[in-house]
């Protein structure tokens, strides 16, 4: 049903994309070697800071590749590729300019004259159904009408790849199912005379929805990981048993698939960016499940979490023992299950012992042990974790600090810049 | 009710850099010039013949309105190539903004000397006190217009400049398109905020005058002080109407118009609970001709100009430029050896006219900076014992706001500098005449920063923090000390910085006056400054304004700053 005649539109090989040098380097993504074909429906799929958008941006020219190369059609893109478009997240609509205009604009800048792109103009307009809001400012329109003026200033330059950028996130539920439909229905039927869709997106669901291809990517760093074919038959249902099956497939590759950890370098034992509270509040929410056990799924729909949000709360549960992934689903392990039924001191107690095998934390701890005044200035912890974390530094000193402000395990006074331990005496 | 945001542009760190030194002694280097150029001005300047008739108004009016229109022109423009080239070539960038920094900071007023006598040296007396008058106009204009247009580029939304870039829009579309409709509020903000800047300036250039050197220019300035002078209090009168009437037409014909037509500029896609409106615009936009003038004039003239300018399918498109590059290219450490060059030989003949001084100058430079330092304290603290409580209740009570500011804002409009001929009049006579009128002076230029900054700050408190600190019932000073001082802390030092500024500036027509035929003088930096331009003492002239201009940059930089850092970390309500 898919009008694949498999001709490559787009190559990527050995991209690499860092900014900075030295222990200030911070690899954005990294070894990517990946081809578009024609007649594809693609979806880059990942967490949060996995450089899906990145390697967005790498493909349409709007950045850079610190090496490798990438070939449009056989050729070595130079600046901005000319037969790209993008739909964007956040729609990048000017707000000075009408409906119309927005629209005009693109066709303006390839030198289409006046009568004939108000024509075009108005005739995309009315294909994405904002006949009527031609005169309008995009401050009066809803989001999802917004994004249909996006879908619109895209089309009007007769893209032969469409890149959407996250394009359904800033939307309402309702009117992001309606436009995903509509795009569909567009894409199917040939309506547009684009050659290729690749979408960015961390709904699991949205990809398996719409791709003929889902590539998963990790990041630390931003790398490919696997990749699957979609073969369901369009329009897909999201009811479908075999529909739910795909997701389940998506789901467990996204959330299973981590750099391998060993003991030891801070590096490789980064303090995920959770907050304890929420995650006392994950597993309860798994202790009160039959066999104490949630699926991925049903869970980030249940406690309305992005799995952006959800992935680090789990990645924290399973550094500090409380809970087990196994093929996209959580159980509580015993300790989880402990921690669910203690009282708010013994899980003090019980949070602290468990971060302490953090070295991150560790070595926090002790340091303030070993100072004559169990003081020391953050400074200097952050000077020593810049060589190790880079970048991260901060925002890993940052994590520690807090996890162990919950765990009261150190206090830290914001005013002076000190860590130090509480005099425990006075409890 | 309309906002008021006065913020200064500072810079991250408060330490001084090698680049800001460099920049001083190239400050130095083109004061020294100008000094140089003075050495040949005419030793006598004859000044205007100004009618005190009311029918010579008009003329006057549109004298002076034209200089600043002149002024703000070249502004503008200075801006708009300034900024631009400042946020698109980060080579540029290196060079221009430290520069900036230091020009924001500088007293401008104290360069009116120099530049006048400078000019006359060069040019036809009357053309030179034209062009000083608008040089100066200038640079007390075009900096905060240029910061706010730089910092505008450099704010654009990344999605939006991705956008320019994917479809392909060229320079100048990208221009007219996203660059300067994104940088218009602002534009706009910091041209109103020169405005009324300006008219401080021009009012201070147009009555210039000492001993001989008479420098006035026929204009409303000019008028006021020669009215105030002859004691003819009709004259003054109709001057002083006039001067609002200026005022109060502009605000109603050009900026608030231009308010109401930039909101469709504003980012936020929300519409505003209250729209700037303008009974103007209304007019204008459902007006017959005007929608004409649009459709066959307007319209196919700027598609003419995009024909010219713009150049479809130009094949390379530049990816926008991500994060600030670091690394310099030849060009820059060119330009930047050239200008360092340059300054250290400038500066370096500077010391050479500074030592000819005597000795016994350099204590007097001392105690002329410390008396104008302790009349700028005086103001300073004297604004802020009545714009304090006055501010606090109009930002808190919207019934006292609706009934006060537009009053405020029309006191507030009047040049401060156009009404010291009159203060003249009443402090002269005074047991320490001149050295209350200075003060006073000062007082009437720079209250209204920090009213209008207290006012913001009070107002942006939130109702559930004010409504707590109501229901712990704490005392007033307790309510003081605990919420109101510390939420208005970051607005107070926005406010007295600017303040300060104006204050500097003022010393140097607020120190030496020529008044009903005497001259009347007190001890301070900015007689002295005047006393050299009138005696033709260069090198004390040259001594003076440098120790000025040292003297504030540094209280600036070490004073200010560091208060200003504090008040953003600490004290900043979310």
């Amino acid at each position: 049903m898919t009008p694949a005649n498999g001709e490559v539109l787009l190559e990527l090989n050995d991209v690499v994309k860092s900014y900075g040098t030295g222990a200030k380097q911070f690899v954005a993504v990294s070894d990517i070697n990946l081809k578009l074909s024609q007649g594809e429906f693609t979806c880059l799929l990942g967490p949060s800071g996995c450089g899906k958008s990145t390697l967005l941006r790498i493909i349409t020219g709007l950045n850079r590749a610190t090496s490798g190369t990438v070939l449009y059609r056989g050729q070595q893109i130079k600046g901005v590729n000319p037969h790209a478009t993008i739909v964007f997240q956040t729609f990048a609509l000017y707000p000075w300019l009408t409906v119309q205009h927005n629209v005009e604009i693109a066709l303006k800048a390839r030198g289409v004259a006046p009568a004939a792109r108000v024509e075009r103009a108005l005739k995309l307009i009315d294909t994405v159904g904002l006949d009527g809001f031609e005169s309008a400012y995009p401050r009066e329109l809803s989001g999802g009408m917004r994004q249909k003026v996006g879908f619109a200033r895209a089309m009007a330059v007769e893209p032969e790849l469409f890149c959407l950028d996250e394009p359904f996130s800033a939307l309402d539920v309702l009117s992001a199912e309606a436009l995903r439909g509509e795009l569909m229905e567009l894409w199917m039927n040939r309506a547009i005379p684009t050659k290729a869709i690749l979408m960015v997106t961390h709904n699991i669901e949205e990809a398996v929805l719409m791709a003929d291809r889902i590539i998963v990517m990790s990041k630390d760093p931003g790398r490919i990981v696997t990749e699957f074919r979609v073969n369901l038959h369009h329009p897909r249902q999201r009811k479908d048993t075999a529909f739910q099956a795909e997701v389940d497939k998506v789901y467990a590759a996204v959330a299973g698939k981590k750099a391998p950890v060993t003991e030891g370098e801070f590096a490789q034992r980064k303090l995920p960016h959770a907050r304890l509270n929420a995650l006392t509040g994950l597993v309860e929410k798994i202790a009160g499940e039959e066999d104490r056990r949630a699926d991925l799924p049903d869970l980030s729909a249940a406690l309305n979490f992005e799995l952006d949000d959800l992935l680090p709360l789990v990645e924290a549960g399973e550094m500090l023992g409380f809970i087990a992934v196994e093929d996209g689903s959580l159980a509580l392990t015993p300790l989880g299950h402990t921690y669910a039924e203690a009282s708010i001191l013994a899980r003090k107690e019980l949070i602290a012992g468990r971060i302490l095998r953090q070295p991150l934390i560790s070595w926090i701890y002790d340091t303030l042990q070993r100072d004559d005044t169990r003081s020391t200035a953050r400074s200097y912890f952050f000077d020593q974790l810049k060589g190790e974390f880079g970048d991260r530094a901060e925002e890993q000193l940052d994590m520690a600090i807090r996890w162990g402000r919950h765990a009261e395990l150190f206090a830290y006074n914001d005013d002076n810049g000190e860590l130090y331990l509480e005099d425990h005496n006075h409890h | 009710m309309r906002r008021f945001r006065f913020s200064p542009a500072l810079p991250k760190t408060p330490a001084f850099t090698l680049g800001d030194g460099l920049i001083m002694l190239g400050i130095a280097a083109v004061l020294f010039v100008g000094t140089r150029l003075a050495f040949h001005a005419p030793a006598v300047v004859r000044g205007p013949e100004i009618s005190l008739s009311p029918f010579a108004l008009p003329w006057y009016a549109l004298l002076s309105v034209g200089r600043m229109a002149v002024a703000y022109f070249l502004s503008m423009l200075f801006s708009l190539f300034y900024g631009y080239a400042a946020a698109r070539n980060r080579g540029a960038r290196l060079v221009l903004m430290p520069l900036l920094d230091i020009l924001q900071s500088v007293p401008i007023l104290s360069f009116l000397p120099v530049v006048l006598l400078g000019l006359a040296a060069i040019m036809p007396q009357s053309v030179a006190a034209e062009v000083a008058a608008i040089v100066l106009i200038f640079t007390s204009q075009a900096w905060n217009i240029t910061f706010s247009f730089y910092q505008s580029m450099t704010t654009i939304p990344m999605e939006l400049r991705e956008a320019a870039a994917i479809f392909r829009l060229d320079p100048w579309a990208r221009f007219k398109v996203l660059e300067l409709p994104f940088a218009a509020i602002g534009l706009l903000w910091n041209s109103m905020m020169s405005w009324s800047g300006g008219w401080f300036f021009l009012m201070a250039a147009e009555i210039f005058h000492v001993g001989s050197r008479d420098f006035r220019l026929p204009g409303l300035g000019t008028y006021l002080q020669s009215a105030a002078n002859a004691g003819d209090l009709r004259a003054v009168m109709a001057g002083l109407v006039t001067l609002i009437l200026v005022i109060v037409m502009l605000d109603q014909f050009v900026w608030r118009p231009l308010t109401a037509w930039t909101d469709k500029f504003k980012v936020e896609m929300t519409e505003g609970d209250e729209p700037p409106h303008s009974w103007f615009a209304a007019v204008l936009s459902r007006s017959w001709l005007v929608e004409q003038f649009g459709r066959r004039v307007w319209t196919p003239f700027s598609e003419w100009i995009d024909a010219r300018l713009q150049h479809p399918l130009s094949g390379h498109i530049e990816p926008p430029e991500r994060l600030p590059e670091r690394g310099r290219s030849p060009f820059v450490i060119i330009v930047a050896v050239v200008f360092a060059l340059l300054a250290l030989y400038g500066a370096y003949r500077a010391i050479e006219l500074l030592i000819t001084l005597p000795h016994e100058i350099w204590p007097r430079l001392g105690l002329g900076l410390g008396a104008t330092l302790l009349r700028v304290i005086a103001s300073l603290i004297i604004a802020l014992l009545w714009t304090v409580p006055l501010g606090v209740a109009i930002g808190t009570s919207r019934k006292l706001a609706n009934f006060l500011q537009p009053m405020v804002q029309v006191i507030a409009a009047i040049p401060a500098t156009a009404l010291f001929p009159i203060v003249l009049i009443a402090l002269l006579r005074l047991p320490g005449g001149l050295n209350i009128a200075a003060i006073v002076l000062m007082l009437m230029g720079t209250q209204w920063y920090l009213l209008f900054n207290v006012i913001a700050g009070a107002s942006a408190i939130p109702q559930d923090l004010r409504l707590t600190t109501e229901l712990l019932q704490l005392s007033r000073v307790d309510r003081w000390r605990t919420l109101i001082l510390p939420a208005l802390f970051p607005y107070i030092v926005t406010g007295a910085i600017t303040a300060g500024g104006g204050a500097w500036n003022a010393s140097i027509v607020a120190e030496h006056v020529e008044f009903g035929g005497q001259t009347v003088s007190t001890i301070g930096i900015g007689s002295l400054i005047a006393n050299a331009t009138g005696e033709g003492q260069y090198a004390l002239l040259l001594a003076g304004t440098l120790a000025m201009v040292l003297a504030v940059v540094l209280i600036n930089r070490l004073f200010w700053q560091r208060l200003y850092h504090i008040a953003e970390e600490r004290y900043r309500l979310e």
